[in-house]
């Protein structure tokens, strides 16, 4: 019963992580990273649902209302604030964008092969999936040109390793987890508060156009 | 462990009580106090050399007590000298705004700037602190990811379109990075297998049992993740811009304090690959690291146009010059211990200086200053005496630190590294030669003699003292401490 809910999990992120990379509105994007963190922090009481405890319901619902809730909170306002553009401008189309999220879920599992777990217990698609939504991430920060777009990026790279972590680390200490919890929540509030910076300074947000400084200057 | 607690608490409710505080003249007195405070303490831990607890999430280990404490001395220069710095900037502020009629009133996130600047100070210190001292890799992590996120309003303090590019790059480079080395930690957590506690102590114990596929591929994110932190080449993107346009302060602490502190977090994983026996894989990767940084730093130091992008290019240089000592062992490690102190204290002293020429000729461009020391003579002169801590000449101790790398690569046998290490030194200290001298001397444009405030010239001729008596002198416990730290990262007589 469980594992189907797993594996239900996992299909709901690897559709969560073509839709980011197809995106064309910044608004469902924001939506989309949300539904997935709020998912993903479920994952650890899918994963071990006899030998829960008190410390892994804190931080599963910790997960769920900064991820599902804060988070997309935090990024529509600051969209609001920024009062620009709504649109997606990607560097790489999105169908190849696409193309981009089955590749790297074929090299997830590629390199799932070669890094065996030491405690084979979970979803064999677990790390397959945690290591695609990374580079699902990784890519959005390169491949898309709004600055919030880069912190939706981010937070799809956050996911991921959350979900990596949550495969092994079964019993960190509530206090780190907490911590990055912590620490992830500042992140986006201070990216946050730089885009609507960087908008109001530029009356954009596009990152393109963030090149002052570099050093060969004709 | 109350006095890691201590150190770690002190700074962070002064950074957040300066937040609230309304009156100027009495958060500048808490940004000095408090760093007096941590100095104290750190004084405290030298005389009581307190033992870390086996398991403990916190400690002072020799390693950690001497990052303090430099970390420590060089932030109390830093905030004396930030409150000349802070008055000279409400003066302009205020001038500035006579001239503005719009009034800025749009509230979202936008208290006084310079309450923000001392608090964010402060926590910085706090963050800072804890990263050093802590001996859980997890823990490690989040008081990494702390300093980033105290820092990056620091870069932005003016509020310049260019400050706010930097500021930008900044937070998400390091992040993205610092996002990398979680991944690293929880792979080494795959190694270990369930049940083992991620200290350092716990881990060391099981060294034998790592699994070291995991621990490899551990050991490489958390390197890059860490690395990106601390400018090693080509991870050091953020580093140039952050560090010119940063205020004068922010840059000296960025490059003599963060940098260590990212440096600790590899020096821990070092600590513990040598530990499982993986120090030779953990070596080869710091020597290439520390080689790239040297080359690459030495490409852009040479005709280097912005007097502050050169300082930051020499901190790449110089965080090579660490991860390349650790990387040779025996001798070097000592050396490469020494030399971080060598290289925080001549940076701060050269980032210091800089704020001073950059107040005086109100520019950053390396063509607009001429004659440094005929207009602004203090700072001038420090100008010099930084060039020749920097590049590692006698007395400083960078010269001492420097020597002991070069002879344990000879002594090594290993031709290459060394041959590599000498040429590209002589690159940087030609390319840095060639534009300090050309800034100090020659006829200034408009040769007018500036005043200059006593804070703006102290601290950094203090910081100065301090790297020529550390390069001829030391003290049997600093000797003591040195070899203890040097013993526990694969390091040799």
């Amino acid at each position: 019963m469980m594992e189907a809910l797993v594996h239900l999990l996992m299909v709901f992120l690897i559709l969560a992580n073509l839709r980011l990379l197809g995106g064309t509105r910044l608004n469902v994007c924001i939506v989309t990273v949300a539904a997935q963190g709020a998912a993903l922090g479920l994952l650890p009481i899918m994963l071990h649902p006899f030998s829960m405890t008190l410390h892994a319901l804190i931080v599963a619902a910790a997960a769920v209302v900064l991820k599902g809730w804060l988070f997309p909170r935090l990024l529509k306002r600051a969209l609001r604030d920024a009062g620009v553009e709504r649109e997606v401008a990607p560097y790489v189309g999105f169908t190849p964008s696409m193309l981009f999220g089955v590749l790297a879920l074929g090299l997830g599992a590629l390199l799932a092969r070669k890094l065996p777990l030491p405690a084979p217990d979970s979803s064999p698609l677990l790390v397959p999936v945690a290591l695609a939504t990374m580079l699902t991430g990784l890519f959005l920060i390169v491949a898309r040109r709004q600055a919030l777009m880069q912190v939706v990026g981010y937070l799809a790279l956050e996911n991921g390793i959350f979900a990596f972590g949550a495969v092994v680390m079964k019993e960190a200490p509530l206090l780190v987890e907490m911590g990055i919890l912590l620490d992830i929540f500042v992140a986006v509030f201070v990216m946050g508060i730089m885009v609507f910076h960087i908008s109001r300074e530029f009356d954009h947000t596009d990152t393109e156009r963030l090149s002052e400084l570099k050093d060969w200057t004709p | 462990m109350t006095l890691c607690l201590l150190f770690v608490v002190v700074p962070a409710v002064a950074g957040l009580l300066a937040f609230v505080l309304r009156s100027a003249p009495a958060r500048r007195a808490l940004l000095v106090l408090a760093a007096l405070a941590h100095t104290g303490l750190t004084v405290w831990a030298w005389v009581t050399r307190p033992a870390v607890a086996p398991d403990a999430w916190l400690g002072l280990d020799a390693t950690a007590l001497w990052f303090l404490t430099i970390t420590s001395v060089l932030f109390l220069a830093a905030s004396v000298y930030a409150i000349g710095y802070l008055r000279r900037d409400a003066v302009t502020r205020a001038n500035e705004d006579e001239d503005e009629d719009e009034p800025d009133d749009e509230s979202f996130f936008q208290p006084v700037p310079e309450a923000i600047f001392c608090g964010c100070l402060l926590l910085f210190l706090a963050a800072m602190t804890l990263t050093i001292m802590s001996r859980h890799f997890g823990l490690l992590w989040v008081a990494m990811e702390a300093t980033t996120l105290a820092s990056a309003p620091l870069i932005y303090f003016h509020r310049t379109p260019r400050s706010l590019e930097a500021t930008w790059k900044y937070l998400l480079i390091c992040s993205v990075g610092i996002a990398l080395a979680l991944l690293g930690t929880f792979f080494l957590a795959a190694s270990a297998g369930a049940g083992t506690d991620l200290t350092l102590d716990a881990l060391t114990r099981h060294a034998a049992r790592l699994d070291p596929r995991w621990l490899k591929a551990a050991l490489l994110l958390l390197l890059v993740g860490y690395g990106t932190k601390m400018g090693l080449a080509p991870l050091h993107a953020w580093l140039p811009d952050a560090h010119s346009e940063a205020p004068s302060v922010v840059s000296a602490l960025l490059s003599g304090t963060l940098l260590n502190a990212a440096w600790v977090g590899v020096l821990r994983l070092h600590q513990l690959c040598v530990a499982a026996g993986l120090g030779a894989f953990s070596r080869d990767l710091l020597v290439l690291f520390g080689l790239t940084s040297l080359a690459v730093a030495a490409m852009f130091i040479i005709g280097q146009r912005d007097y502050k992008r050169l300082l930051a290019y020499s901190s790449v240089e110089h965080m090579g010059l660490l991860a390349l000592g650790m990387g040779l062992g025996g001798a070097a490690v000592t050396g490469s211990l020494l030399h971080a102190a060598g290289h925080s204290l001549a940076k701060g002293l050269l980032f210091l200086t800089a704020g001073n020429l950059l107040a005086a000729f109100r520019s950053k461009k390396v063509a607009d200053v001429r004659g440094a020391l005929t207009v602004t003579p203090a700072s001038g002169a420090l100008w010099l005496v930084g060039l020749f801590a920097i590049t590692g000449a006698p007395p400083f101790v960078t010269f001492v630190s420097e020597l002991m790398i070069a002879r344990t690569a000879f002594a090594g046998g290993r031709w290459v590294v060394a041959a590599l290490y000498l040429v590209l030194l002589a690159v940087v200290f030609i390319g840095m030669a060639a534009i300090f001298l050309r800034m100090a001397l020659g006829a200034p444009s408009k040769d007018r003699r500036k005043p200059e405030a006593r804070l703006a010239w102290w601290p950094p001729l203090v910081l100065a003292v301090l790297a020529a008596a550390l390069g001829l002198c030391w003290p049997a416990p600093l000797a003591g401490l040195l070899r203890e730290a040097a013993a526990t990262l694969g390091g040799g007589p």
